[in-house]
């Protein structure tokens, strides 16, 4: 309870659960929402580049769609990219992280080196080669995160299990006869909780950021999909006049990775008492 | 003693890295669908003559043979030739490095200058309206995609104003390399409507990359100095009577500064990796562009060359930055 009320307190968190919360409302109504939803996939040369104002909200684009509609729908397609890659790299790197944490055995120290592998470049630079090789798609872009973001959580795991493996619950455990598997999931996952969570927030907000990267450099989803990223890129060819083409779709990235960012940075403030906002004697 | 051993171990675990590396883009690479002797050869070329190309460049050999081969040649030192340019990879490598690097060197010189100031003052009055003003404008810019900052910089200064060029480095072809930085190659010969050129084509795209690292930057900075600020040994000076100037001058930044240098490694990493998408909204003939432009025409040496050459840059500036770390922080030795 306590916890929970002094997170209702912290206005930047709230800010990020707030826009957070209207990223999702807008995916899960895009229909009822979106003023011209056919937009999405058919267009209307006739409103061609039109700007904002009268019946198109953030003006029209190239092929004459309704941008405020497409933006809707860009939204089911950002929180599809972000929360699957995440939860795949999620899935692959806390049990790996997990198992070199517990055990001290050459695959510890192996996975630590093959982490240090993918981690020597930058991360981007390996999605855009996986993505390109492998065709411009959605899933593809979603596999292309996930092979390349795996690593941190795998890191973040392995560290936590590492300092908790001698810690006397853990020892309780062992003693009263668990399975290792036991240990790990009911002892050592939860304790790792916190700063899973916050890193996965976090993450949320690089996927998104790396993903409209990709959709922008022409590797996502093909045309017509709604991408955010793609759309900015489409807007290039009709600067400077069409300034709204760009503007809407860049403060749309902007608004949900801070978002994401903001509850992260929250969760962490709430959970590590060392940082809390107000609390030292500084 | 110990620092040795560190830059030894870290030295020896580069080699075992980059051979992984190299693995994994090769595999990646070479389950591209399309055929990059085809490619080479145009697409009515006779069977014949694509026939030759593969040979020529070992391409009708089996993977695993393909890859020993590449690894033989990096480690006589050669990247192999480029599919594209018909050069070896290693000159068009190091032909763009210094437009990369110039680029690189001013925005992360930006980054310090304007993010250290930031995040120290925000921390020192915090909570107060200034210590807000840069946590928004902190947060804001490390959630702002790179290529749409370029597109509303460009928007803005380029066309709006014509205040700078949309694209490209410089007016003309630049001059003859000395450093291959344009804006001290320029000095050096004394031609200074090229120099104040160079610096207008480099405007745009060093700021575009410098907010996310001044943000960064001014980010660890503030959480380093509040860090210090609430250990016991500042409590300790404090209580003994020191002025607050001397604390917050000799104990306080010295220990922050030194938390805020590990984390330019990270910044510099960020930096490259926001170069490739950087550079070719702005056209700057760097490795970002190359890198992007080899990926396009699946280039597989180039692709694996740039990798590499990344690969060695980024541990080796880690490197440096552990190093450094260890001699600037007596509680480290």
């Amino acid at each position: 309870m306590k916890t929970l009320r002094r997170l209702a307190r912290d206005r930047a968190l709230l800010a990020g659960v707030v826009i957070i919360s209207l990223l999702v409302l807008a995916a899960i109504f895009a229909t009822p929402l979106a003023t011209f939803p056919s937009h999405v996939s058919s267009f209307d040369p006739s409103h061609r580049l039109a700007p904002p104002g009268g019946s198109f909200w953030l003006g029209t684009d190239r092929m004459g769609a309704d941008i405020y509609s497409r933006l809707l729908f860009g939204a089911r397609l950002t929180i599809l990219i972000s929360i699957s890659a995440t939860a795949i790299a999620v899935a692959i790197g806390v049990p790996l992280g997990l198992l070199a944490g517990y055990y001290d055995r050459w695959f510890s120290d192996a996975l630590m080196r093959v982490s240090d592998v993918f981690l020597a470049v930058p991360q981007i630079v390996l999605a855009i080669a996986i993505a390109q090789t492998l065709g411009p798609a959605i899933q593809n872009v979603i596999l292309a995160l996930s092979a390349t973001y795996w690593p941190f959580w795998a890191r973040i795991v392995y560290a936590e299990t590492r300092s908790l493996r001698n810690e006397v619950f853990i020892e309780a455990a062992v003693a009263m006869g668990a399975s290792p598997l036991r240990v790990m999931v009911m002892h050592v996952l939860p304790s790792n909780a916190s700063s899973i969570i916050v890193r996965t927030t976090i993450g949320m907000g690089g996927t998104i950021l790396a993903a409209a990267s990709l959709g922008f450099l022409g590797l996502g989803a093909p045309p017509p999909t709604p991408e955010w990223g793609r759309m900015i890129a489409e807007s290039r060819e009709f600067l400077p006049q069409a300034w709204w083409y760009a503007t809407a779709p860049g403060i749309a990235i902007l608004l949900v990775v801070m978002g994401f960012n903001l509850l992260g940075d929250g969760l962490r403030d709430a959970i590590d008492p060392r940082i809390r906002r107000g609390a030292g004697r500084g | 003693m110990r620092l040795i051993a560190l830059a030894l171990r870290r030295c020896l675990w580069m080699p075992p890295t980059l051979l992984g590396l190299t693995l994994i883009v090769f595999s990646v690479s070479h389950i591209i669908p399309a055929d990059p002797a085809r490619v080479l050869a145009g697409e009515n070329a006779p069977i014949e003559q694509v026939e030759a190309l593969r040979h020529r460049y070992g391409l009708d050999l089996p993977l695993p043979q393909q890859f020993l081969r590449y690894v033989s040649d990096v480690v006589h030192g050669s990247l192999g030739t480029s599919l594209y340019t018909q050069r070896p990879v290693i000159d068009d490598l190091l032909e763009r490095l210094p437009a990369t690097f110039e680029l690189a060197l001013y925005a992360i010189f930006l980054a310090i200058l304007l993010g250290l100031p930031l995040g120290v003052v925000s921390a020192l009055k915090r909570n107060s309206w200034l210590d807000h003003a840069v946590r928004l404008v902190t947060i804001t810019g490390l959630a702002m995609a790179a290529f749409w900052l370029a597109i509303l910089l460009q928007l803005l200064f380029s066309m709006e104003w014509n205040l700078t060029p949309v694209q490209g480095r410089i007016d003309g072809w630049g001059p003859d390399p000395i450093t291959g930085f344009y804006t001290v190659d320029t000095l050096i010969r004394g031609d200074f409507p090229m120099f104040f050129s160079a610096l207008r084509y480099l405007f745009l795209p060093m700021i575009t990359l410098a907010i996310p690292a001044t943000a960064t930057i001014a980010r660890f900075t503030r959480a380093g100095v509040l860090n210090v600020m609430n250990s016991n040994f500042v409590f300790y000076q404090a209580a003994m009577g020191l002025p607050r100037r001397v604390v917050i001058w000799k104990y306080i930044l010295r220990s922050a500064l030194i938390g805020t240098l590990t984390q330019i490694g990270l910044v510099f990493g960020n930096l490259l990796a926001g170069a490739v998408v950087v550079e070719t909204v702005f056209s700057w003939p760097g490795l970002g562009t190359f890198a992007y432009n080899s990926i396009l025409q699946s280039d597989y040496n180039a692709i694996m060359g740039f990798t590499l050459f990344t690969g060695s840059v980024f541990i080796g500036v880690n490197l440096l930055v552990d190093i450094a770390q260890a001699v600037l922080d007596p509680r480290g030795r």
